[in-house]
């Protein structure tokens, strides 16, 4: 089955199922935040390094590795 | 009344203690983070894993029926173990990082920690690259996902754990370009070829390396030996790496340098130990830095075990040993039962398996391929330089200047690397709480009421 979530206002579909990161990989997004004006996506995958965090429907903090994506999730990229 | 056994993480070393915890007639308990049980290694999706991943699945199934007579809580960040006046542990249940998850107490007569353990990827020039991820990561987006890393992957680090994750990457449709081995041949044949009677007893692991070794074979996928990735380069995402020749102590070899062109890296270097459980239950902590155990799989603290990767690097077979003997003690059994000895011939024979994975342990030379600005600590974006800076400064002074693990993930991925760094000891491992919380839950918690397991019994 398949699913869309909005990622700063683009429409990506994934794989009912895939977490946050695996829709945005899946979908060939490789960055979707920023740390000291550089690009960063996942990097440990499984929840420990905090790399992949994202907003996720206005609550901030969500690792994307770890978080199931759900049909019309909105997300939107976070800086610091 | 039977003992209240409660068991951290459903790996396969928490899911064989919770078996044999159950058979010894014990009420089980099982708190993971994960959405299902399985833990990294048999880590899956129903619809979007590839079965062809999994190893051992038949054994998986059995133990994970067995959860049916347990009390299960998935998605259960634990982030408090209590063991002063009994054993106690607080969890947040509900999806990842959400706001306004359940809290849940629960109370056990012993514990058995089976949190296992994490990538350890040493740092390198360009690594904060997106489409530079962990090995575990690569493994882990292909197993629960479904989905390569990139197009076209070098798999570097060290250890026989890249050979799954090279055929991982290629199941879920990604090609692999180079797998890259810090080792060279001759150190491996003197590591693994040592007395290799004692190996007979884990000939089902020599059975998968042949597999993954075969699969490397017919997809043409060079495997370098005594070589690295030194530097990774891109612009806003990766475009290729540097492999380079390195020597026993793993210093880059000038001159034998080669761009390979790829769309990401996948790193290992090894493992690390999830300690935060055990440093916070106050078990003793071996120089060699896992959870020390005796034969009974029994930590410093009464009542309290360990098994698994916390307590050495062995695999999922020493895992499954150690986890069933942690399990079946926990539950009031004795080590000497006949029941247990099957278990601890194979725990035996997995931890002289154990011992040729020291033939990948990371050599010192290793920071020879940093510059100056690579950044070590990625979530405060912290240089090799700042860091150098403050070598000769207290553990405080080196977090305090540099903010080197001050970030979200608190050391885990730039502990053991910036300790290499200062050449000394920086306390990474001891963290107030044992996984990220929001401020708000903490603060809320001093006002919900805490659901207490077996509260009727006090």
């Amino acid at each position: 089955m398949t699913i869309r979530i909005a990622v700063d206002g683009t429409e990506l579909e994934g794989r009912d199922g895939q977490t946050i990161a695996g829709v945005l990989i899946g979908a060939g997004r490789r960055s979707w935040r920023s740390a000291a004006g550089a690009e960063r996506g996942v990097f440990c995958g499984i929840g420990v390094c905090q790399d992949c965090l994202v907003t996720v429907n206005g609550v901030e903090g969500v690792r994307a590795c770890q978080r199931t994506a759900r049909d019309g999730d909105v997300i939107e990229r976070e800086a610091r | 009344m039977s003992r209240r056994v409660v068991i951290l993480g459903a790996g396969p070393a928490g899911l064989a203690a919770a078996q044999a915890a159950i058979a010894h007639g014990a009420d089980v308990t099982v708190l993971d983070e994960g959405e299902r049980p399985g833990g990294q290694f048999w880590r899956h999706h129903d619809a979007l894993t590839d079965p062809r991943m999994q190893h051992q699945w038949p054994r998986f199934e059995r133990l994970r029926g067995a959860l049916d007579r347990a009390e299960v809580h998935a998605q259960a960040s634990v982030w408090h173990v209590e063991t002063d006046g009994g054993l106690r542990m607080h969890a947040l249940v509900g999806p990842a990082d959400a706001a306004g998850r359940t809290a849940l107490t629960v109370e056990a007569d012993a514990l058995v920690l089976a949190t296992g353990a994490h990538d350890r990827a040493l740092p390198v020039p360009g690594w904060t690259l997106p489409g530079v991820i962990t090995a575990g990561a690569a493994q882990a987006l292909a197993k629960r996902d479904g989905v390569a890393p990139g197009r076209r992957t070098v798999v570097a680090g060290a250890g026989p754990f890249l050979l799954p994750v090279a055929a991982s990457i290629g199941l879920a449709g990604g090609s692999v370009a180079e797998v890259v081995e810090a080792v060279g041949v001759g150190a491996i044949a003197r590591g693994w070829g040592r007395s290799p009677w004692r190996l007979a007893g884990a000939a089902g692991k020599a059975g998968e390396l042949t597999e993954y070794l075969g699969d490397l074979i017919r997809h043409r996928t060079p495997y370098r030996f005594g070589s690295a990735v030194t530097r990774i380069h891109g612009v806003g995402t990766v475009e290729g790496a540097t492999i380079q020749r390195v020597d026993a102590d793993w210093r880059p070899i000038p001159g034998t340098e080669r761009v390979v062109e790829c769309d990401s890296v996948a790193l290992g270097h090894g493992f690390t130990p999830r300690l935060e459980a055990a440093i916070q239950a106050g078990c003793a902590i071996s120089p060699d830095r896992f959870v020390e155990v005796d034969g009974r799989q029994a930590t410093s603290v009464p009542g309290v075990f360990a098994a698994g990767e916390v307590t050495g690097i062995a695999g999922a077979d020493a895992a499954l040993a150690e986890g069933a003997v942690a399990g079946f003690l926990a539950a009031g059994g004795e080590l000497g039962d006949p029941r247990l000895r099957r278990v601890v011939d194979a725990r035996r024979r997995m931890h002289a398996f154990a011992e040729r994975l020291a033939t990948h342990a990371i050599r010192s030379g290793w920071t020879a391929w940093l510059d100056d600005d690579t950044i070590v600590c990625r979530c405060e974006s912290v240089t090799r330089a700042r860091i150098a800076e403050y070598a000769d400064a207290s553990s405080r002074g080196v977090r305090l200047a540099t903010r080197a693990g001050l970030g979200a993930c608190q050391g885990r991925t730039c502990g053991r690397s910036v300790e290499a760094l200062v050449a000394a000891s920086v306390d990474y491992d001891q963290r107030p709480v044992l996984s990220s919380i929001r401020i708000g839950e903490l603060a809320g918690l001093h006002h919900t009421p805490d659901r207490i397991k077996h509260q009727e019994q006090e």
